[in-house]
């Protein structure tokens, strides 16, 4: 049985909401619309690539590396997942504001890394397309385009230190009843 | 929603955009067209298109060459890419595809009843048909004595058959008559497919209606000059322009009542993109006006492969070969009858 407060105004909701649900959807999103857009673009480089190499075999294995730079997007979803995870600690009810504090910098660490990964997921995902294209027509363009998709790459790398550094504080005192 | 087709147009699209942007690479350039206008004889030609695309068709073709031969090899191919895409592509680019077909099928069911009207054998007629626009019952339409026959026995059953309703009658077939219904089921087709594209919406929509307002354009301007001195009237003129163009309204009223080259040549002036092209064109002289549609035409569909994640290219890329088609029979024909010198006249450069 918990510390139950009586009910003053349905504005103080989010006071009944254990910070731990925050802290969970916030793992969720992270790990789950990550991967999301990794699969995204994944797909969109893929289909491409695979039509294009028909005519032209030698751009396979360069262009692999659009593949790469999409699956990385995975990786920062699942790595920052972890460290998220780690920083959850047990406490009591009442909840201390800092407990609170803690459930929903994870939550929004979550949303950062999970939503900066879908946008860059999806940015490698449409540039590799073009760039499978462009490379079956003319290998000298690989190397050019390449470089806009390290750029968009970038972004999912800017999502990761945002969260973690959001995530950095949390701790979970109890409070004194 | 125009500017976010990126994100799912790979799902049923990306494999084939790929695939025809594969073939697009293999069209002729200015270097094999240089190379064939130096041929000496059909030997030559045959041996200079083994080393491109056309090489496995011309292969196995025994000398002495034929034009109609080559000819017949390229179209080939074209029809084999055709197919291939045709069958690996779903919804919508599969009706996309089939859209494209319909106007050869237009150009058969009227090869067939004129060649039937001047008594030829349906069998040569259906040699001569273009593969493309080929569908069942096309031996049946030589059996046809008027339209309404023609629409009952055979066409009920095809694609064209919505295309028909404005031009049944039960007057007998003769070449007035088949002319008329030629446009007459061109220009539904040509609305019907606009609309379609319309649908789509999405930058196919914006390059589609685009490259369709410009035929649309193109075959008004062309009925025009081919119906100047004859029996049609102006009514009936005007009822073969298609209801959509840069033309349309105000282009067609002043089309409608030209009566010989240079009122078109005004008309055609007050639109910009229309008078560059008449432009080339000296005082009088109209046998150039063909190939200075094609070139814009060209001009046209080479710029639908600009952007990606649309169903344009594939349309394109089927005109494109039916221009390079042309440009190797204009080829061959010279190389065939000697009149090398004549062979940049006819020959529109993709790249």
């Amino acid at each position: 049985m918990g510390f139950v407060l009586f009910w003053r105004e349905w504005t103080h909701a989010f006071l009944y909401m254990s910070p731990f649900v925050f802290s969970a959807i916030g793992i969720a999103l992270s790990v789950g619309v990550s991967v999301l857009g990794a699969a995204w673009g994944i797909y969109i480089t893929g289909s491409t690539l695979i039509g294009a190499a028909i005519r032209a075999p030698r751009i396979t294995s360069k262009n692999l590396i659009s593949v790469i730079f999409c699956e990385a997007v995975a990786i920062y979803g699942v790595i920052v997942a972890i460290i998220l995870q780690t920083k959850l600690e047990n406490t009591t009810q009442p909840f201390h504001p800092e407990s609170m504090r803690a459930g929903y910098s994870l939550f929004s660490s979550g949303i950062i890394v999970g939503f900066a990964n879908l946008v860059c997921g999806l940015c490698v995902g449409i540039i590799g397309s073009s760039c499978a294209l462009s490379d079956a027509q003319n290998s000298t363009l690989f190397v050019k385009i390449l470089v806009i998709e390290i750029f968009g790459s970038a972004l999912g790398l800017f999502g990761v230190i945002v969260g973690i550094i959001m995530s950095s504080q949390a701790t979970w005192p109890s409070s004194p009843i | 929603m125009y500017g976010f087709e990126a994100l799912y147009f790979n799902v049923d699209g990306g494999y084939l955009e790929a695939i025809v942007r594969g073939y697009r690479a293999g069209l002729l350039t200015a270097a094999d067209y240089n190379n064939l206008c130096q041929c000496e004889s059909l030997d030559d030609v045959k041996m200079h298109l083994a080393a491109t695309d056309y090489g496995p068709y011309l292969a196995n073709e025994p000398s002495p060459l034929h034009t109609t031969t080559i000819v017949e090899k390229c179209t080939q191919k074209l029809v084999d890419d055709y197919n291939h895409m045709l069958t690996q592509a779903t919804e919508p680019l599969s009706t996309f595809l089939e859209y494209i077909s319909y106007g050869h099928m237009i150009d058969n069911v009227v090869l067939i009843v004129t060649g039937t009207l001047h008594e030829r054998d349906v069998h040569e007629l259906l040699e001569k048909c273009h593969p493309l626009g080929m569908f069942d019952s096309i031996a049946t339409l030589a059996v046809a004595q008027n339209l309404r026959e023609l629409y009952r026995l055979v066409l009920v059953d095809t694609p064209l058959a919505p295309y028909f309703s404005e031009c049944i009658s039960s007057e007998d077939l003769d070449d007035m008559n088949i002319e008329i219904m030629r446009n007459t089921l061109y220009k539904a087709y040509l609305e019907d497919f606009y609309r379609f594209c319309q649908k789509l919406g999405g930058a196919t929509a914006t390059i589609m209606c685009d490259l369709l307002a410009f035929e649309a354009d193109r075959r008004a301007v062309d009925i025009t000059i081919n119906s100047i001195g004859t029996e049609l009237t102006r009514d009936d003129r005007r009822k073969l322009y298609s209801n959509f163009g840069l033309l349309y309204p105000y282009g067609h009223e002043e089309l409608a009542v030209c009566d010989d080259f240079d009122q078109v040549r005004g008309t055609m002036d007050k639109y910009p993109p229309y008078q560059s092209i008449f432009a080339k064109l000296s005082f009088g002289e109209s046998q150039m006006l063909d190939k200075a549609f094609y070139e814009e035409e060209v001009k046209r569909l080479c710029q639908a492969f600009e952007q990606q994640f649309h169903y344009a290219v594939f349309f394109a890329y089927i005109r494109l070969r039916e221009q390079e088609t042309r440009n190797l029979m204009w080829i061959s024909e010279c190389v065939a009858q000697n009149q090398k010198s004549r062979i940049h006249d006819g020959i529109v450069l993709i790249f």
